[in-house]
């Protein structure tokens, strides 16, 4: 550092500016105590005041009538018949990941699985959204592997499989790694609980791991500030994980919760008990005291503000009823979790903590929450925008379509995931019935029919060229996915990572991101339930790709018409849902604009540049109803939607899973090597690989027209090679082994 | 049949084994670590998951459990008992099975299907299996490199305990077959009277033609086809 702490005042230290200081002054009437300063630092922090996003989040459409619980809580919940409801969230683990990731990856699930058991849930499966630096560079080969490994050792210990996910290397993650978790249970409707303190009298009791001083400032040092050369002296702000006291933690809450012990209960994240007691006396609108000589301790020597802020994993907070607490203990000792009494719902309004009895801090709770400062930056549009718009010139295209091919297909962003799945338990539950590498997964529900599809999808890189195309991109592919599978999507939870909110750039960014996502989400009427604001994700002034990442939860009524990814039999006719992407009459140079912002742009050309397909959101409706009405109808035996790589890769991809070979003939009226070439490779929006039955397609043609959906059949399923007019012949079995093993060749 | 699964802390494999079991016609009930009885069951299942966390050697604690005592009373007296995974490593630790757990040799986790071949189709929990029959189901551990010496191997050889074997698609139980490294390819075996049985696999996740695999239902049928034949 280049001052010495004794030259910043304290306030400073801990991330408040001058004018937070002053507020602090003005609502307490005096200036703060010491607890008191590093309470407001952690509440007033954006990660937990959302300072920079509140205003924005607004716009995202929340409601619908199965929605159980919107965002606000730890968790949204919707309503999916037979009495049955599913917890649903998502949320950021980048800077502790980036400063430690096996450690960092490990306690964001912890995290976020304990936002679900919080809502009564029992976790029923994980998902992940990464991204990292080019992974050949030892560094970035050290965050990925740290990552994948921590998410697993976490999940898998814990018995919550993890069963889908998403990764994607891009330069502009190289000093600020993305790890987003995502976490899904089931509950029965009458369990749900909330984190709304209630009852004057009632006991606050944390159960749980003791409180140690690991994860001091996870939230204001750590989490709302940007990277710069000090990043390793951050490594005492990461949290370190124990999933073994976590599954004990799942248990004993689910059962204090069966015998309906809880009047409330809330999970220990980021700012530990100080943010999760006021905000559970914020929305029951009650006041608190906590006394923190009641918490047990892992050291001695503890000062009362470290113990308000300590982000010491595996800890849960609840709400009991006096005459309850014998039961709740003896319930916890079953578990081995102790359970300590560490305060009581007030009516003060206030958050009043005491050290035995002397008091050493109190704030109005509404302070501390709902009044902490709101921020609107101006947006205005960044430089960069209008430069990477503009396509450059036609590049000459390799002729042999081939060696293309082979190379995308090998290439990190394209190739296999296998290396990473292995790693996941993503069968324990026993409820997996589409594991990992479909487009979405899918789950049973033991005891109905029904089954639940999930997915998490992001594209930083459309998001970079045009903030607002992709966030909308990022929503329709993530219904893509989930209608691949046969399931109705149901509900969104958000993940937006992004730079320093404090610059217009950003705030145009986050806006245009934001007004996407609300657009999209209103046109396919998928309210957003839950989410996670991730900012400053920048190291030494430069911000990650914008990255909205969109987590979506789907159901199928009927969990055997469930449809995959992989072709099938030979004989089956493929069929493209949507249109080509070119038209005739087009120049060479609009044809080339169509690859903008593509895979084949970036790994073939080096070049990330142009506009992100368009998304025409009708279009993209009447192609989702058209296959998902097939897939409920029962006439198709695959289903995979087209994305990265484009429509080559997708058929590629069904054959690779499938084990067998695919003729196409695509009407590419003129001989234009640069039209086929883009036909191929772009990643035109609204569009599906299927598969299906020469007798079906009648009814196929049928159900087009009913909907109004565009297809056309461009081949047959069959032998073993990929043939795709005179362009692209490869056999599936050479191609096999440069895609399932390049992850394994980057980093061994 | 009554097959009683048993709850360790930090088992998590007990619900998944005995949903399979209910599905498969057995009477089933969990049977807690701090329980001093077996609640008079027929067959004793330890399930999979991290017993204690696995934070010490896996199993090392669990066979410190109350419960143990009881199932090697169990055992001894020739009750039929199954270790699955985490289970198996715990059979180990508490020496009703010989040999020893060593990490996988890619030292990573690993989840995945495998190829085993039935070496010893004479058993109560193979009886259904044919001779040399490939069974397809999931493997998923950190640490089932499983290790005997010289002198125990030859004995696990001798008197047929060796019950699977990873192998390739084509049966053969190659080096590349065994994702673990585990010693001579063993998947699972049997103790001294083959009523003891651990095996690394998970059974209980190939029930159902919806999970992809039906194979591991035929582990537990064997056990329950002997036991009535018994009775």
């Amino acid at each position: 550092m280049s001052k010495t702490t004794r030259d910043v005042p304290k306030y400073q230290q801990l991330g408040l500016t001058s004018s937070e200081y002053e507020a602090i002054g003005r609502t307490l009437g005096r200036e703060p105590e010491d607890v008191e300063l590093a309470i407001y630092s952690l509440m007033w922090s954006e990660h937990c005041g959302y300072k920079h996003s509140r205003s924005t989040l607004k716009k995202l459409p929340t409601t619908k009538d199965y929605v159980l619980q919107g965002p606000g809580e730890n968790a949204g919940v919707i309503d999916i018949g037979e009495g049955k409801a599913i917890a649903i969230k998502i949320e950021s683990h980048n800077h502790p990941s980036a400063v430690e990731p096996f450690q960092g990856a490990a306690t964001g699930v912890g995290g976020i699985v304990r936002d679900i058991f919080a809502m009564g849930a029992r976790p029923l499966a994980s998902l992940n959204s990464l991204r990292f630096g080019d992974p050949t560079k030892p560094r970035q080969k050290y965050l990925f592997e740290g990552v994948v490994s921590g998410i697993g050792s976490y999940g898998n210990c814990l018995g919550v499989p993890t069963v889908a996910g998403e990764v994607y290397f891009e330069d502009s993650y190289e000093g600020n790694c993305l790890v987003n978790a995502m976490t899904i249970g089931i509950l029965p409707k009458s369990r749900l609980i909330t984190a709304k303190a209630k009852g004057i009298g009632n006991l606050v009791v944390l159960m749980g791991s003791k409180t140690g001083r690991d994860g001091i400032g996870g939230a204001s040092v750590l989490a709302s500030q940007e990277f710069d050369e000090t990043l390793q002296e951050k490594r005492p702000s990461v949290q370190v994980g124990d999933p073994f006291t976590e599954k004990l933690l799942i248990e004993a809450c689910l059962e204090l919760l069966d015998k309906n012990l809880l009047a409330a209960l809330g999970d220990l994240g980021a700012a530990g008990i100080t943010s999760s007691a006021s905000e559970m006396a914020s929305r029951g609108g009650v006041g608190i005291d906590i006394d923190v000589s009641k918490v047990p301790l892992r050291e001695p020597g503890m000062s009362p503000s470290e113990i308000m802020i300590s982000e010491s994993q595996e800890r849960m907070l609840a709400v009991v009823e006096p005459k309850m607490v014998s039961e709740v203990e003896a319930v916890c000792n079953k578990w081995g979790i102790p359970a300590t009494v560490v305060g009581k719902i007030t009516e003060t309004g206030k958050m009043d903590v005491y050290d035995g009895k002397e008091k050493v801090g109190s704030m109005p709770v509404i302070s501390l929450t709902d009044e902490a400062p709101i921020y609107d930056i101006e947006p205005i549009m960044p430089e960069y925008i209008k430069e990477v718009q503009k396509m450059g010139d036609v590049p000459t295209f390799p002729e042999d379509m081939n060696a293309t091919l082979l190379k995308m297909i090998g290439s990190p962003n394209l190739c296999s995931r296998g290396w990473i799945w292995r790693q996941y338990d993503h069968q324990v539950q026993t409820n997996t019935v589409v594991l990992p590498g479909s487009d979405s997964a899918v789950l049973r529900l033991k005891g109905t029919k029904k089954g639940l599809a999930l997915t998490v999808d992001g594209n930083g890189r459309y998001c970079y060229l045009d903030p607002f195309m992709g966030t909308q991109i990022a929503v329709a592919e993530a219904a893509r996915n989930i209608v691949a599978t046969g399931a109705t999507p149901m509900a969104v939870t958000d993940c937006l990572n992004f730079g320093n909110p404090e610059k217009s750039g950003i705030s145009w960014q986050f806006r245009k991101a934001i007004d996407g996502m609300a657009q999209a989400c209103r046109h396919f009427d998928i309210p957003v339930v839950s989410g996670n604001v991730s900012f400053y994700n920048e190291s030494f002034g430069k911000a990650i790709y914008p990255t909205p990442t969109v987590g979506m939860i789907g159901l199928l009524d009927d969990v055997e018409k469930r449809t995959t990814t992989p072709f099938k039999d030979a004989g089956d006719l493929i069929l493209l849902i949507g249109q080509m992407a070119t038209v005739d009459g087009q120049s060479d140079e609009e044809i080339f604009s169509l690859l903008g912002g593509s895979e084949y742009l970036k790994t073939i050309h080096k070049r990330i540049e142009g506009l992100p397909p368009e998304l025409d959101l009708d279009l993209e409706s009447r192609s989702q109803d058209l296959c998902l009405e097939a897939i409920k109808n029962g006439i198709l035996s695959s289903a995979h939607d087209i994305s990265d790589g484009g429509l080559v890769v997708a058929l590629l991809e069904s054959c690779l899973y499938g084990d067998i070979g695919a003729k196409i003939e695509l009407a590419v009226e003129e001989e234009s090597f640069v039209k086929i070439v883009v036909e191929l490779f772009n990643e035109a929006q609204s569009r599906f690989i299927v598969s299906l039955k020469e007798k079906d397609l009648g009814e196929f043609g049928e159900i087009s027209k009913e909907v109004g959906a565009d297809f056309m059949v461009i081949g047959k399923v069959g032998g073993d090679r990929l043939i795709i007019n005179d362009k692209i012949d490869v056999s599936i079995k050479e191609m096999k082994k440069p895609w399932e093993e390049a992850i394994d060749s980057l980093v061994e | 049949m009554k097959a009683g699964v048993v709850i360790f802390p930090g088992s998590n494999c007990e619900t998944d084994t005995y949903d399979a079991l209910n599905y498969l016609g057995f009477n089933t009930e969990y049977i807690w670590h701090r329980d001093s009885s077996l609640h008079k069951v027929d067959l004793v299942i330890l399930p999979g998951g991290f017993s204690y966390g696995d934070y010490l050697r896996c199993g090392a604690v669990a066979r410190f459990s109350e419960i143990m005592e009881e199932i090697s009373r169990f055992a001894d007296s020739g009750g039929l008992v199954i270790g699955i995974c985490n289970g198996f490593q715990i059979l180990l630790e508490a020496g009703l099975l010989p040999g020893a757990m060593l990490h996988n040799k890619s030292l990573k986790f690993i989840c995945q299907t495998v190829n085993l071949r039935v070496e010893n189709n004479t058993l109560p929990f193979t009886n259904q299996c044919g001779a040399g029959e490939i069974l397809r189901i999931p493997i998923n551990h950190y640490e089932g490199n499983y290790f005997i010496d010289d002198e125990g191997l030859k004995e696990l050889e001798d008197n047929s305990q060796v019950v699977l074997r990873y192998v390739d698609e084509n049966g053969e139980a190659t080096a590349d077959a065994a994702p673990n490294g585990a010693l001579a390819n063993i998947a699972g075996l049997t103790n001294k009277s083959g009523n003891v049985f651990g095996l690394m696999p998970h059974p209980e996740r190939a029930v159902e033609e919806i999970l992809g695999s039906v194979d591991g239902a035929k582990l537990f049928l064997s056990a329950k086809i002997s036991k009535e034949a018994v009775s």
